[in-house]
């Protein structure tokens, strides 16, 4: 392939990831609303649209056409930065996630992930600490003093739950013996999936990947009763749904890494015994990696409408005295599963 | 014209304006952001250099951890402008400028005056996979094995000495 | 990679180090009264590296890679090392206790520190040096300030860590210029290629700034500003920790970085700098100590003064004065440690008895501490027959030989100064009457190490030859 082909495909994948992530946000926000209705015993939204379907479309809609508040004792330039740069950091994390394996269409062999990173791990992982600017500037720039409360919490947390994260992932390295997350995923063939052969690890990183995507039960830099809306309480019109929309993403991009890291991402264990045709197979597979990540993102949902909110003190000493110790404990037991059993 | 060139005309620019950038800005916390594009161009600049793993610990920890402590200070401390320190004090205006020019004058040497080492001039095929995460690793857990044990036991010393001197009270 | 049993067991002062800072921790962690082991511990672990060191004397060998060295030089350092840290933790424990305010963390943090030490005493790699540096220097920071509740030791652990952090940029900066002009860190390459590299101004601009960045940290004179409120403002028995084994392991890194200009085959192009600032620290310590009314500010004066005698070892350049300056580190350590060790004695709460009349009297009342402390003050002031006299001859030797004989008249003078000053701790002990009552705490402990390190004073008084022969066959192996 030359430089104009590279280039062409990139931007077709770039452009289908994009519109992929922006349909199922618009999706997911309407499911949460329907799930939490149920688990509450609710109706839920149920007139726009077949059994409200449409809802989510016309918030957006409703968000679009609101007036752009800006505070007064705010700082502009950042005001406006902080929404793009969480959208930013949630989109170009998808680029390093697999969602299949190479496939031939018309002749041109083509990866199903936007660009195949060597270091894709430490790509994602880099991001996401950048992530933390977002609702840092957010909170800074609002000139308010919850916004900054929301703001500070959450740099605190989420450079907490980093380290567990990171230490997790070691685990996973180790096992792999790459970054490349497609490597990783081809290395958890058959049943070795890494929840499976390290559920310690596997535990730390989803309580990890709560925390980072400031989900419940780990919400505290907006916590509603205490913040009013924490960093976006000065927000309104589209940059507020910038962050909310950044907010649903890293949900899926955390649901993918989960997927990728510990669920063995795309396999099915042991299609290849059945001797199905290639496109079968691979369509299956890609199914597979959805479904997943559809089963992650109903478990978020699911452990947000049911376990309360952490206090601050709870999270901190849950990050480094429970998290960290055990991700630990988790290298450790790694490094021994491949010291025995030569894996 | 090649691609890598022009990558590295537009990282290298960026880097150099907002390097400028933190010293202008007077409000402490612009500073600190133009020093987070700084850090993420040199991120780049690695990157075309084919060190990997400098350039995304270098936005780990960099922009990533150590500059958000950064932020939270400035943040917390909530200083809408610096200090004038420097205007009344002409010495320490003379003191930084001598350094500048001594900076300065060292570089000019450098590009002008000196040959490229020998590292440079070896095996490029060689070299140029040195960056790499597992050439990094490698060399750490068998060259380097001591002085990777070493910074295990400075950042343990650290962390206690922060602990003992930032803990809020003891019984 | 393969470690025959021999260079196990050189290195086993590290490892029982290192093996012990965990231990410690999991110790002060789990148990209530760690107070009552961790100082036993951390004696135990310093005397056992001790011995150990001091037994790999005979063979040096270099341990993982070309990264570490263990026996010869490096173990007479290690030996001073372990032993004043184990003599400054004796001196702690009642200390602390009069101060009410026990951390585990001091214990931890000393042998952390001396680990530091360790590592800068056998590097052979640049990249260890700035190890053990800054592992030293940070818990040095640490310790400086970890009474916290005294205003003084929190602006000491401020200044120390501001200038020390400064101190580091030089070496750091000169690490970078010497490893980009000879392509490597290991310090044998640079020494082999020495002749070739020091035609490279980058080069000794680099080798400058390394010098400068050690020079804070021996307290040398344009660089000693931190010196005399951090020595004041940190707990007496910390001063006594940092201002000796400190001082000892920057000079180690000294002998290590200089050595192709002690083995002779190359010019010393930095005797002007070792000249100027040995001259300066030795006149400016003796002369500005004269006027100082607390023991504790002028012993940190002292300090500065000693370190420009020792300077002069490094301005001459050749061996008789590199053996010189180990053996003057090797008395001044304990000299110093039992200075400040009965200077933690008679210190009462809250800053009280530092001053020099708090000494008055002290002869009839406490005739056993004042004896000792006159021994410390004789011998930091050079009188024969004791250790710190022959520090300053051999070192004073070596400057003639290398045809510095100005600065060792230099010396001379500064020295003979110096004798008012110290003569005047001791004239207060004995031939003044006390003005104000003086409660002396008594604790056997801190006077055990006094007198373990008065001991080790007459000893290498009486025997210099010994301990400088040993000195001498380290070296020239």
């Amino acid at each position: 392939m030359n430089i104009t082909e590279i280039i062409v495909v990139s931007l077709i994948k770039i452009v289908l990831v994009i519109v992929m992530i922006l349909v199922a946000v618009i999706f997911l926000v309407y499911f949460e609303r329907r799930i939490s209705a149920w688990i509450q015993y609710r109706i839920g939204p149920n007139r726009v649209g077949w059994k409200g379907i449409l809802q989510t479309t016309a918030d957006v809609m409703k968000l679009l056409l609101k007036e752009d508040i800006v505070p007064s004792a705010s700082n502009k330039t950042l005001h406006t930065l902080a929404p793009i740069i969480a959208l930013f950091v949630a989109f170009s994390t998808y680029a390093v996630i697999p969602f299949g394996p190479d496939v031939t269409i018309f002749g041109y062999q083509v990866k199903l992930m936007v660009a195949d990173v060597n270091i894709g791990v430490l790509y994602v992982l880099a991001l996401t600490s950048l992530g933390v600017y977002g609702i840092t500037f957010a909170g800074y720039s609002s000139g308010s003093k919850y916004s900054l409360l929301g703001g500070i919490r959450s740099s605190a947390q989420m450079i907490s739950y980093e380290v567990s994260m990171g230490f997790s992932v070691a685990g996973v390295l180790l096992l792999s013996e790459s970054l490349n997350p497609q490597k990783i995923v081809l290395a958890q063939s058959g049943w070795m999936w890494n929840a499976i052969l390290q559920p310690i690890g596997f535990i730390t990183f989803v309580v990890s990947a709560f925390a980072e995507t400031n989900r419940l039960p780990f919400d505290l830099p907006e916590a509603e009763p205490e913040l009013v809306g924490g960093y976006h309480t000065e927000y309104s019109s589209m940059k507020f749904a910038g962050f909310f929309l950044a907010e649903y993403a890293n949900m899926i991009i955390a649901s993918a890494m989960i997927t990728t890291l510990y669920l063995g991402g795309w396999q099915i264990p042991y299609i290849d015994k059945l001797g199905l045709g290639v496109t079968l197979t691979t369509l299956l597979q890609v199914g597979a990696f959805f479904l997943k990540v559809i089963f992650l993102l109903f478990f978020f949902i699911w452990v947000r409408w049911s376990i309360p909110r952490f206090r601050y003190d709870q999270l901190m000493s849950l990050g480094w005295k429970v998290m960290f110790p055990l991700s630990i404990i988790n290298i450790i037991w790694v490094a021994c599963l491949i010291m025995i059993f030569n894996l | 014209m090649n691609l890598e060139l022009i990558l590295f005309i537009v990282l290298a620019l960026i880097a150099a304006v907002s390097a400028v950038m933190v010293i202008t800005q007077s409000h402490p916390v612009m500073s600190a952001i133009f020093l987070i594009l700084n850090f993420f161009a040199l991120a780049g600049l690695y990157l075309l250099l084919n060190a990997q793993f400098i350039a995304v610990v270098q936005v780990i920890v960099y922009a990533g951890a150590i500059m958000v402590l950064f932020l939270f200070v400035l943040m917390l401390l909530n200083t809408s402008s610096e200090f004038k320190v420097l205007t009344d004090k002409k010495f320490i205006k003379f003191f930084a400028l001598l350094i500048s020019a001594f900076v300065f004058v060292q570089l000019a040497y450098l590009i002008f005056f000196t040959k490229p080492s020998n590292a440079v001039k070896g095996n490029l095929n060689v070299s140029s996979q040195i960056g790499t995460i597992q050439n990094i690793g490698k060399e750490l857990y068998t060259n380097y094995i001591i002085p990777f044990e070493a910074a295990g036991f400075l950042l343990l010393a650290a962390t206690i000495g922060a602990l003992i001197l930032a803990k809020k009270k003891f019984e | 990679m393969y470690q025959n049993s021999t260079e196990i067991f050189q290195m086993m002062p590290f490892i029982i180090i290192g093996a012990g800072i965990l231990l410690s921790i999991a110790v002060e962690m789990s148990i209530k009264k760690s107070e009552l082991i961790l100082p036993w511990f951390s004696i135990l672990i310093f005397a056992v590296s001790a011995v150990i060191s001091i037994a790999g004397i005979q063979q040096e060998s270099v341990l993982f890679g070309g990264m570490i060295a263990a026996g010869g030089k490096a173990a007479i350092f290690n030996f001073i090392f372990n032993v004043g840290a184990a003599l400054v933790v004796l001196n702690s424990v009642d200390y602390i206790k009069k101060y009410g305010t026990y951390y585990g963390e001091y214990y931890i943090l000393v042998q952390s520190s001396v680990l530091g030490m360790m590592m800068m005493s056998g590097a052979k790699d640049i990249i260890m040096i700035f190890m053990g540096l800054e592992l030293m220097s940070i818990c040095f920071y640490v310790l400086a300030g970890i009474n916290r509740k005294k205003f003084s030791a929190n602006e000491a652990s401020m200044k120390y860590f501001l200038l020390g952090a400064f101190a580091t940029g030089f070496v750091i900066y000169g690490i970078a210029l010497i490893y980009g002009t000879s392509a490597t860190t290991k310090i044998d390459d640079i020494i082999s290629g020495f002749n070739r590299l020091i035609t490279n101004p980058l080069f000794v601009a680099g080798f400058i700034f390394l010098l400068i960045g050690f020079s804070f940290k021996i307290a040398a004179f344009p660089f000693h500003m931190w010196v005399p409120d951090v020595y004041q403002g940190s707990a007496t028995t910390v001063t006594g920790l940092m201002s000796t084994t400190g001082k000892t392991a920057a000079f180690s890194v000294f002998i290590i970085i200089l050595a192709a200009i002690f083995s002779t085959h190359s010019i010393n192009k930095f005797t002007p700098y070792f000249a100027a600032i040995a001259s300066l620290s030795m006149l400016y310590g003796s002369i500005v100590a004269i006027s100082q009314d607390n023991v504790k500010r002028m012993l940190a004066y002292s300090s500065i003064a000693h370190a420009g005698y020792m300077a002069i070892g490094l301005a001459a350049g050749n061996i008789s004065s590199e053996s010189g300056i180990i053996f003057y580190l090797a008395a001044y350590t304990f000299m110093n440690i039992g200075a400040f060790g009965i200077v933690s004695i008679i210190e009462g709460e809250n800053d009280t008895q530092l001053g020099i009349s708090s000494y008055a009297g002290l002869g009839n009342r406490n005739p056993v501490l004042a004896a000792f402390m006159a021994l410390f003050m004789f011998a930091l002031a050079g009188i024969p027959p004791l250790a710190g006299f022959f520090g300053k001859y051999y070192v004073f030797i070596g400057a003639i030989e290398g045809g510095l004989t100005w600065l060792a008249v230099i010396g001379v003078i500064s020295s003979v100064i110096s004798v008012y000053f110290y003569l005047r701790v001791v004239v207060y002990m004995y031939f003044r009457e006390p003005q104000e009552e003086i409660k002396i705490y008594s604790d056997n402990l801190s006077l055990s190490a006094v007198v373990v390190s008065g001991l080790l004073v007459i000893i290498f008084g009486l025997f210099p030859d010994t301990l400088l022969n040993l000195i001498t066959s380290a070296l020239i192996r």
